[in-house]
């Protein structure tokens, strides 16, 4: 309940976000605050109930008949982000004011914060499986509006409609697999494929559904073939980095891997598909984000190699595994957001982001270097801090492995030691040194207490539970661990194992980790100017995206030629295949030719039709080829009498004779006909055309012949007088019994009478 | 006679088909008047033709005699045949306007969206 | 070209076309005939008003706009729908005046079957005049 209305009353407030703002002004930020803090307070409510085991549901019926309900699911897992999200959220709010304070749009930017704030707690959240997908790609389309809020910049339009694009494809993927899912398990709900009575892996689908899956998680999560968009994502500002390309958003992937894993896990392909892509995206992360010397681009691509590293701790699937990918999750969205936003003030209040330039801030941003500094310390995994735990974590997890232990904890080292560089580039070379102020844009200050607030408490957050792990984490983190794992899972944390691989690993990391810092000027000044890639995943996408437009381009050309005649030679073949084909299912051409049973009236009336037919189409006369319409219709007129249908002869005969008034209207102000089209291009014609009425011809015969659907005429004839107290049934049908159809149809034609008054009336106001 | 019908049904559809291919506006709408007495008669076979008696019910009788005609298909046929005048009329004003704006009615020079 | 028998023909026929049309509609419960039937019936008088003495002679008799025909027919089909709504019945469901009998006619059956026939008739009738009128307005 508490979730439901979390989210529902976040999307209200999205919605009167720019009134608000323009009333509460300054305030808005703290404002909004209030309300992912009491969905903080209610998680936290929740926590001794989770934690004892149990798990919270909630159920509104929405689409009873498709299986789809509004229910939500809390375990230990969604606990944890829900956490995450309403905790980081709140601050991100109030960062968000003092950020982009005075900003023109600014209500705006708020109403989309809290639409994707409310889109991610139901990810984290939803019991249905639709209802998952349905937030989940309301989580792509709010990032989309959050890249590209400075939306007068062309570059960050176009980033922002690439993060789109890549998780959209994914969500695509994810909808597919959602669905193959829910029939293959019979059930829509995350709860039921939790339980353990569907077991994926022995199911025929489950290659597909893994990859679509998979392909759903690794475009949000930006693992390596799609992690171009991530560092692009930066375009957006600050708030919208530390939030969404950090904390939140990226980690719904992990979360959807990590949810999925007691249904789709343990079988070789999960774990070698985990852990490759994991491995490749961590290690490309780390390595490109040496070479960056943006501040910004720095954490991006550290949290690139974080994500890496999260998914492969999840292929890797042993219960370590798990405790320390929840562990480097919370201590990761802890730290990150708070380098984010320290980043986010430094720009702001120096007007750079260039780390070359950067240095010395220290002297005039006191507060936010602290926090900056506390943040990059956990990050760098030294000890009291959580990030340290995390690191150990990670290499316990990897050395208790065996077949990959030597590959795993090679590049996991690898990697820890570039994180560990950027983190102090990130966190610390900003600050200290020397201040040259005169090579700030501006003049550099402390930033207000809007924006460092965040920052400091969730940094000192970051220290206090390093400090006492077993306190504050351990309740949280092991039913997080157990939803997980699918199985209960204890989390001893503490600091202090013992002297053992992982701790001298933690040691070389700290050391190497050092050296490369040490060395970041020669990075940033000789390699990366060395280091030159022969083409970027950026330009590979881009040359996607230029080849589907040239493709839509051309087969628009193709299809879309504007020629009538192109349109209906297409048209009438299609539906000639199909018809054939159906016909041939059918048992192919009919036997039921009887010409011989027809009488004079019969004979004469087919004559009369066929000839004005031919008159029609041969004559160069209007008024000729117009009587020989009318006299096509009384042919038909006279059928419909042969046939038992004075009524619909009546009309037929009325009608005819007005259609022709009509034509007559219209017919002279247009020029006579003269024969536009060649020899060879009627003769075509015409054996289309042919070929068309012939198939047509079949068809009737076959739909003669065919009784497949009794019919509920006998039940009108019964009813007729008894009931509606009409002896025409054809009346009582068209008034009484399906007089909802008759009345759309006389508003079909009133809407024709305007729309002709309009025509006609256009017309004439413009000529005059 | 339902295969007398089935022809004249075919030969509808060829003769307007025929018409919507030319390239005069005129022709095209007298094409789609074709084609909707085609589909007209269409429906109204549809269910082979049995009777040459009106489903009227007699007088002396409470209920639709056995051996009239399916009342059902004649009641489709009517609304149809009124909407088709529908549709016939507004083809008719939009073909005046065409020309009358364009300055063609040759359909071919008719291709931009915009005029 | 004006054609004075065209014209005192058209002026004759009218009332006899109009009267004859309502006596189509009315019948139409029972006999062939009807909302549509009747409402093109009823046009053609008008029709054939506007060939002879002309548009605004055709207008001047019809005295009221088609287009409120079209929108007095639409009402009249919808709100003889409602009634049954009302009786605790679906929309559209019928509802019916005890029988009587009158001279001519017979016996009656009056219901909202018959109103929303007439709704048919009123917006059969205002769409082929609205039709005949601005294509012949735009014609002039």
């Amino acid at each position: 309940m508490g979730v439901f209305i979390t989210i529902l009353g976040l999307l209200v407030f999205a919605f009167f976000a720019p009134w608000i703002h323009r009333i509460a002004k300054s305030y808005t930020g703290w404002l909004f605050a209030l309300i992912p803090a009491s969905g903080f307070a209610y998680f936290i409510s929740l926590l001794p109930a989770i934690n004892a085991g149990g798990v919270v549901q909630y159920s509104i019926e929405w689409f009873p008949a498709l299986d789809t309900s509004l229910s939500f699911y809390i375990d230990g897992l969604s606990l944890l982000m829900g956490l995450l999200i309403t905790g980081i959220g709140s601050f991100i709010l109030i960062f968000a004011q003092g950020y982009l304070h005075k900003h023109m749009l600014q209500g705006r930017f708020f109403s989309y914060l809290l639409v994707f704030m409310a889109a991610m707690l139901g990810v984290v959240t939803s019991d249905n499986l639709i209802l998952l997908f349905v937030f989940w790609e309301l989580t792509s389309i709010s990032s989309y509006m959050l890249i590209g809020y400075y939306h007068g910049n062309e570059d960050a339009r176009r980033k922002a409609l690439q993060a789109l694009l890549v998780t959209g494809l994914g969500g695509v993927a994810l909808l597919a697999g959602v669905i193959m899912l829910g029939l293959a398990s019979e059930s829509w709900t995350v709860s039921a494929l939790l339980n353990g009575s569907f077991s994926a892996a022995e199911h025929a689908w489950y290659p597909y559904i893994l990859v679509l899956v998979l392909l759903g998680a690794f475009t949000k999560s930006a693992q390596f073939p799609f992690h171009f968009w991530l560092p692009n994502a930066m375009a957006g500002p600050a708030p919208v980095s530390a939030y969404l390309h950090s904390a939140t958003m990226v980690k719904a992937g992990v979360f959807l891997l990590a949810r999925l894993n007691p249904a789709l896990g343990d079988t070789m392909s999960w774990t070698m598909a985990l852990c490759g892509f994991g491995m490749v995206t961590m290690l490309w992360g780390a390595i490109n984000g040496l070479l960056q010397t943006d501040l910004k681009s720095i954490l991006a691509y550290t949290t690139l190699s974080v994500l890496g590293m999260l998914t492969m701790l999840l292929g890797i699937g042993t219960d370590y595994a798990m405790k320390s990918a929840l562990i480097f999750l919370l201590g990761h969205a802890l730290y990150k957001a708070t380098l984010f936003m320290t980043a986010g003030s430094v720009d702001h209040e120096s007007g750079t982001r260039d780390v070359k330039i950067l240095g010395g801030l220290r002297a005039v941003m006191p507060i936010t270097a602290f926090a900056a500094g506390l943040a990059a310390l956990s990050k760098s995994g030294f000890p009291p801090f959580f990030g340290f735990l995390g690191k150990e974590y990670v290499y316990k997890a990897g050395s208790y492995l065996d077949q990959f232990a030597p590959i795993i904890l090679i590049a996991a080292v690898l990697t820890n030691i570039i994180l560990m560089s950027l983190a102090l580039k990130a966190g610390v070379h900003p600050y200290w040194g020397k201040l040259n102020k005169e090579n700030y844009p501006k003049s550099p200050h402390e930033a207000p207490l809007s924006m460092y607030l965040g920052p400091v408490v969730l940094a000192v957050t970051g220290l206090l539970i390093g400090m006492f792990p077993g306190q504050l984490v351990t309740p949280l983190l092991s039913p997080a661990a157990s939803a997980v794992a699918g199985h209960p899972v204890d989390i001893g944390i503490s600091l202090w194992h013992g002297f053992n691989l992982p701790l001298l690993l933690s040691i070389l990391t700290l050391a190497g980790g050092l050296t490369l810092f040490a060395l970041r000027r020669r990075i940033w000044y000789e390699w990366s100017q060395r280091i030159k890639p022969p083409f970027t995943f950026d330009d590979l996408y881009m040359a996607c995206f230029n080849g589907f437009v040239a493709v839509a381009k051309w087969q628009t050309r193709l299809l879309q030629s504007g020629y009538l005649r192109r349109y209906l030679l297409i048209t009438f073949t299609a539906s000639l295949v199909l018809i054939s084909y159906k016909l041939s299912l059918f048992g192919g051409i009919p036997d039921n030719f009887d010409l011989w049973s027809a009488n004079f009236i019969e004979w004469a009336t087919a004559i009369i039709i066929i000839s004005s037919l031919i008159v029609i189409v041969k004559t160069q006369s209007r008024m000729t080829a117009l009587l020989a319409m009318g006299v096509t219709g009384f042919g038909v007129a006279i059928v419909f009498i042969l046939y038992g249908a004075p009524d619909v002869a009546i009309t037929q005969i009325l009608v005819e004779t007005l259609t022709l008034v009509l034509f007559m209207l219209v017919i002279y102000r247009l020029p006579a006909f003269r024969k536009l089209s060649g020899v060879k291009t009627r003769i075509f014609d015409g054996i289309f055309s042919v070929s068309v009425g012939l198939i047509i011809t079949l068809l009737v015969l076959k739909a003669q012949n065919l009784d497949i659907a009794p019919t509920i005429s006998g039940q009108f004839g019964e009813w007729s007088y008894l009931e509606a107290k009409g002896r025409n049934v054809v009346n009582v049908i068209l008034v009484d019994f399906r007089a909802l159809d008759t009345l759309g149809e006389i508003v079909v034609v009133g809407i024709a009478a305007l729309g002709i008054f309009a025509l006609v009336l256009k017309g004439k106001g413009e000529n005059s | 006679m339902s295969t007398l019908i089935a022809i004249i049904i075919g030969a509808l559809v060829a003769a307007g088909v025929y018409c919507l291919l030319r390239r005069s506006l005129m022709k095209l709408v007298i094409g789609i008047a074709l084609l909707g007495q085609a589909v007209n008669l269409l429906v109204f076979s549809a269910n082979g033709l049995k009777s040459a008696n009106p489903p009227l019910i007699e007088a002396s009788a409470k209920t639709l005699a056995e051996g009239t005609a399916d009342p059902l298909p004649q009641a489709l046929v009517l609304t149809a045949i009124v909407i088709g005048f529908g549709l016939i009329s507004f083809s008719l004003a939009l073909m005046g306007v065409t020309y009358q704006k364009t300055g063609h009615d040759d359909i071919d020079a008719l291709t931009n969206t915009d005029t | 070209m004006k054609s004075t028998i065209l014209d005192v023909t058209a002026r004759l026929l009218l009332p006899w076309l109009f009267f004859t049309s309502l006596f189509i509609l009315y019948r139409g419960h029972n006999l062939p005939g009807g909302g549509f039937i009747g409402g093109l019936v009823g046009a053609s008088g008008f029709i054939l008003l506007v060939m002879g003495p002309g548009l605004e002679a055709a207008k001047r008799a019809l005295r009221v706009d088609p287009f409120s025909l079209i929108g007095v027919g639409l009402l009249l089909a919808v709100l003889s729908g409602i009634g049954g709504v009302f009786m605790g019945n679906a929309f559209m469901a019928g509802l019916w005046l005890p029988t009587f009998s009158l001279p001519l006619l017979g016996t009656v059956h009056l219901g909202t079957p018959l109103i929303f026939d007439i709704g048919v008739y009123l917006v059969v009738m205002g769409f082929t005049l609205a039709m005949i009128f601005s294509l012949s307005e735009a014609d002039s």
